[in-house]
């Protein structure tokens, strides 16, 4: 008995209905204030899924008034048991682990994401970091601490207040976790705004959210746009903190404006290009096949995407002729369908940006292997696409392309590696390939990167921090230091008579 | 539009307590069995004890007796479930923790029966058992379960801290012109150790000449003992089997405070129940089947200390002991330890635990603790407040409510819902308890109410309040563990620390005042693991439980509990100086 096995792959539900579409304030629903809507796209099949109210600024206070209202002191959810938050939060897992057919088949629908990937990934990576958040709960411990003089001092992480929450549509509902998993183990109240590409499984879970039973006010999720809601959000006067998953492009205008506003905590999860060194004395296979992963999974949108793949010399004609063959395997087509490997890119403007960037490799020079192109006449679908001899000025070497492109390059030495792997304003993730434990550490010490995998690729765990150098973020998601990034700490000195030690 | 506003149809969670629940007449004992490899089993010897109602005096059942082959066997069971690869070692942390929580939803399934159990077997009132020993018992393993998977190692930046290493020629030359200035700690301290090494063994045969010969040499030797380019890293990895002796005054809560810190880290356990009250714990056996615990990760010795509980601590495959008990037997348990090999042990003591009054205090508050910190559980607790001291402008006073207090504790059947206090655990304990009293009379401390055993039946003693006690009586020396109020009366702050800390126990201490300072101040200045302050028995999960002195050694609870049930592994790895 060891780890319970994956649990076997269910059908997706047939005739999925969609309950949920309108604004969730205070466990109630809300129409928009503005009374407009907006549709919801399967990107598989470009058709409208539904239509979901669309929230804007008034909704956005409307919504932190309410999470004013239930953090008040005195307030149900500020004087609840810390262990009985842990015991809502593994209550919420429970009722996810319950509709996880539901959520895994919505998320397919809505994101083009393989269901199995939504079933097997997303889901069970959502529940076991609930779960993990809920244990938290009782264990933010403060400090006691022997300051000098006649003092005794001692701290309290207490939560920050009223946090915004803005999710990006590549894993909807996993980030969606990550977010308020630590945010409610610490006893924040929260606003989320989902991506409008991908807001109905948020709005599912605000119902498991009212079935839990948390407090009214606790959770509360405004779907919209960025300009509106989430421009709203990040700099609203009353929202103490704001916590943002998405590119580093719009990270730079939530930090700005958390400064205009008032200075409220911020933590980034951006944008990478993010380095994959294959050393000659790497188990080959292994390496072709997480590199392929590190790149291809989810259709290349994934901000730990491995883009920049520098291979040793010697190995890197082989490495090359693996990794075409393993991209031209590729089964594309609707991601509900069982059998296939790679379903849509998650829009048009998406789709598009990835083409022209593929346009831009064949125009600078590097060879197209295979792939190059779109691929159907429906649906936001692109070919895999393997590019080899880039060079480290071309755009698909430089430019997050957020799409299933795989540049390969070759490298010479270990320190030609470390630094051209380290000449981007990016710093998110890193993997590493080789038998060799000296170059393992040392390469893993040099790059600069906040998450570095030696030999696998893309592995993420809720016990583990996650999070960027540089323009890659600011701040950590999970892990201890997940949950203290929703603390404020506070010293209290108290005169005495008299210390002793 | 909006729909209303803050409706609380599921507001808060029920933080109630469901409607008083009702013990299970007639519940019969289905586990009475040695438990091991998730199987039944009977003694080697062939032997059974029976365990006894100590509200009827009536035999419950019999159990079987465990003895050394039996805990052989056990110690086997549960070695082989630690062995590398096995399923229990390649869990994933977060299940282990989901395991816990899976124990703790049979707990609270099997409530009634269990608190049921507890009162039988025990004589505690069944509202307590209920309300005190199984919540503390479910919130014990949920929130270990928490953190399973936080048990969390470091990385340490070892070896590249001292860069003037780099070469043994800079090294020399930096230290000569001021031997003991800018020096980091390390290298200070194995220096000195050469130093003295010297001065002892070779300064009587060299002369000084000499001395700095070798010293430089032996300074060369040091520099190719310090790495520069090294990886450091700990591990908290289980210790291994761990066995667990827990007392009958809280029979399963002892268990869960044990249990659930060995598995949460991993380890896995062999545990001895007290004699007089072994159900709880096997029924306990049943749940860890049923959730799907490998077999061999928790097995259940009943017996006897001087054979099965001697067994453990003295078992050379044990590595670790944890004991809740008398002092006198945990220094046993400890010696055997040490005898035999070494095992981690911790100890859970005896107390004789001061609760200080001040006139400031408000003292209604003040007598409702110190009656319930003393007469709870018929006084049978190790935190027991059974030296009251109160400040002599409110002693009269505090004295004559106390009393009133005393007089008014229900005795009584344990199954009845209005009873406070029930029998003591066992005829020795009685024995012990009365003889106690009586010398409290003879040495000349004035008996305000009770005094004696109630004169009907069994095992049942009066709610006993003792005033005028001086510190020399042995009421207010030893521990009595039995509803047996003494009182004293202090002048000063100064006075009350000195004769509060004036016993070799530490195990808790209370304060009752309303000023900052003085709270404050004897807070650290009382010698004890636990100080309450206008609070008692105030336990919590969250917080580290121990005694000072003779009172225990190490902590259960709390994230220092994990401490206790981890070995702490550090691992360096030296790097190639050539890489950048």
């Amino acid at each position: 008995m060891s780890s319970p096995a994956q649990p076997e792959i269910p059908a997706p539900l047939a005739n999925l209905k969609i309950q949920y579409t309108k604004i969730f304030i205070n466990n109630e629903w809300h129409d928009s204030v503005s009374g407009k809507k907006f549709p919801v796209i399967n990107p598989a099949t470009e058709e409208v899924i539904c239509h979901v109210e669309e929230g804007d600024k008034a909704d956005v206070d409307k919504a932190v008034k309410a999470a004013r209202q239930a953090f008040q002191i005195g307030s149900t959810w500020r004087t609840l048991d810390a262990s009985e938050r842990g015991r809502l939060l593994n209550k919420l897992a429970d009722l996810m682990e319950r509709d996880r057919l539901l959520l895994a088949t919505m998320e397919a629908l809505n994101g083009g994401k393989v269901f199995a990937n939504a079933y097997l990934a997303d889901l069970g990576g959502c529940i076991k970091a609930l779960k993990y958040c809920a244990g938290w709960a009782d264990k933010i411990h403060g400090q006691t601490i022997p300051s000098d003089g006649d003092i005794f001092t001692y701290t309290r992480r207490e939560p920050i207040g009223v946090c915004g929450q803005i999710i990006p549509w590549n894993f909807p509902l996993l980030m969606f976790i990550w977010k308020i998993g630590p945010a409610l183990a610490c006893g924040n109240t929260v606003i989320v705004k989902p991506a409008e590409q991908t807001p109905l499984t948020a709005l599912h879970m605000a119902s498991l959210v009212k079935e839990a039973g948390f407090p009214p006010g606790v959770v509360n999720i405004v779907p919209g746009y960025g300009p509106t809601a989430g421009a709203a959000i990040s700099s609203h006067m009353d929202i103490d903190k704001v916590a943002f998953t998405g590119s580093t492009q719009v990270g730079k205008l939530i930090k700005e404006a958390a400064g205009k506003s008032n200075l409220k905590r911020v933590t980034l999860e951006l944008g990478g290009k993010s380095p994959c060194i294959v050393f000659a004395d790497a188990d080959l296979n292994m390496a072709v096949e997480f590199a392929h992963h590190g790149v291809f999974y989810h259709q290349g949108q994934c901000c730990v995407a491995a883009s920049r793949i520098f291979v040793e010399e010697s190995v890197y004609d082989e490495f090359v002729k693996r990794s075409v063959e393993r991209a031209k395997k590729y089964v594309l087509g609707n991601p509900l369908t069982a059998g296939i490997n790679q379903g849509p890119q998650i829009d048009k403007e998406q789709h598009d940006k990835i083409l022209d960037l593929i346009e831009s490799g064949k125009k600078e020079g590097a060879k197209l292997e295979c792939g190059g192109g779109r691929w159907g006449n429906k649906g936001f679908f692109v070919q895999p696409t393997v590019f080899t001899n880039v060079s480290d000025e071309m755009r698909i070497a430089k430019e997050e392309i957020f799409g299933p492109v795989q540049q390969i390059m070759k490298f010479k030495t270990i320190d030609d590696v470390i630094k051209r792997a380290n000449n981007t304003s990016y710093g998110l993730a890193a993997g590493v390939f080789t038998k060799d434990l000296d170059k393992a550490v040392t390469v893993s010490s040099a790059l600069q990167a906040g998450v570095v995998w030696v030999n696998c690729y893309m592995v993420l765990s809720a016990q583990c921090p996650f999070g960027g150098f540089k323009m890659s973020g600011n701040g950590r998601e999970l892990g201890e230091h997940g949950i203290y990034e929703y603390t404020e700490l506070k010293t209290v000195a108290m005169k005495i008579s008299q210390k002793n030690s | 539009m909006a729909t209303t506003n803050g409706a609380v149809e599921n507001g808060q969670p029920d933080g109630k307590p469901p409607a008083l629940p009702r013990p299970i007449r007639n519940l019969e004992v289905k586990f009475t069995k040695i438990f091991i490899n998730n199987s039944w089993h009977e003694s080697k010897s062939g032997k059974k004890f029976a365990t006894y109602n100590p509200s009827t005096l009536e035999k419950i059942c019999e159990v079987e007796e465990g003895d050394k082959p039996d805990v052989d066997k056990a110690v086997e069971a549960a070695q082989a479930a630690f062995q590398r690869d096995s399923p229990w070692r390649q869990l994933d942390a977060l299940r282990r923790g989901q395991l816990l929580h899976q124990l703790a939803d049979l707990l609270e399934r099997d409530r009634a029966i269990l608190a049921t159990l507890e009162t039988m077997d025990t004589g505690k009132p069944f509202l307590h058992a209920f309300f005190m020993d199984l919540e503390g018992c479910i919130k014990t393993f949920r929130y270990f379960a928490g953190w399973a998977d936080k048990i969390q190692g470091r990385t340490i930046p070892a070896g590249n801290s001292i860069p003037a290493l780099s070469s043994g020629h800079v090294f020399v030359q930096q230290i000569r012109p001021g031997i003991f200035a800018d020096f980091s700690i390390p290298v200070f301290v194995v220096f000195f150790f050469f130093f003295f090494f010297f001065f002892f063994f070779f300064f009587f045969f060299f002369f000084f000449f000499f001395f700095f010969f070798f010293f430089f040499f032996h300074v060369k030797f040091l520099f190719v003992c310090v790495y520069n380019n090294v990886v450091c890293f700990t591990r908290h990895e289980p210790i291994g089997v761990c066995g667990a002796i827990t007392p009958w005054n809280f029979p399963l809560l002892m268990l869960a405070w044990k249990l659930a810190p060995a598995l949460c880290c991993g380890n896995t356990v062999v545990l001895k129940p007290a004699e007089q009250t072994p159900l709880t714990a096997l029924y306990l056996g049943s749940l860890i089947k049923e959730v799907g615990f490998p077999p061999g990760v928790v097995n259940i010795v009943p017996g006897f200390g001087p054979t099965v509980g001697a067994a453990i601590s003295s078992h050379p495959q044990i590595n670790k002991i944890a004991f809740t008990g008398s002092t006198e037997v945990g220094k046993l348990v400890k010696e055997a330890a040490s005898r035999s090999n070494l095992k981690r042990v911790t100890l859970e003591l005896g107390g004789k635990n001061p609760c200080i009054v001040c006139a400031d205090a408000d003292l209604d508050l003040a007598v409702e603790c110190a009656h319930q910190g003393v007469f709870f559980n018929q006084g049978q607790c190790c935190t027991a407040a059974s030296r009251v001291f109160v400040e002599e402008q409110v002693y009269g006073e505090f004295v004559r409510r106390s009393v009133e207090y005393a007089k008014k504790r229900p005795v009584g059947d344990p199954f009845d819902a209005k009873t406070e206090q029930g029998p003591q655990i066992d005829q020795k304990q009685f024995d012990k308890i009365l003889e106690l009293i009586e010398s409290g009379k003879k040495e000349g401390a004035k008996l305000e109410c009770g005094g004696s055993a109630m004169e009907d039946r069994g095992l049942f003693i009066k709610p006993t309040v003792f005033s005028d006690v001086t510190d020399n009586m042995r009421i207010a020396k030893e521990e009595i563990f039995g509803p047996v109020q003494p009182i004293l009366k202090f002048k000063n702050l100064e006075e009350v620390i000195k004769r509060a800390n004036s016993t070799d126990y530490g195990l808790t201490a209370a304060v009752f005042t309303k000023n900052l300072d003085k709270a404050l101040k004897l807070a650290s200045a009382l010698e004890s693991g636990t100080v309450w302050i206008n609070c008692y028995n105030a336990f919590y999960t969250h917080a580290p439980f121990g005694g000072f002195k003779m009172s225990g050694n190490g902590r259960e609870l709390g994230e220092y509990a994990l401490a206790e049930y981890t070995e702490v592994k550090t691992v360096t790895i030296k790097l190639n100086d050539k890489n950048p």
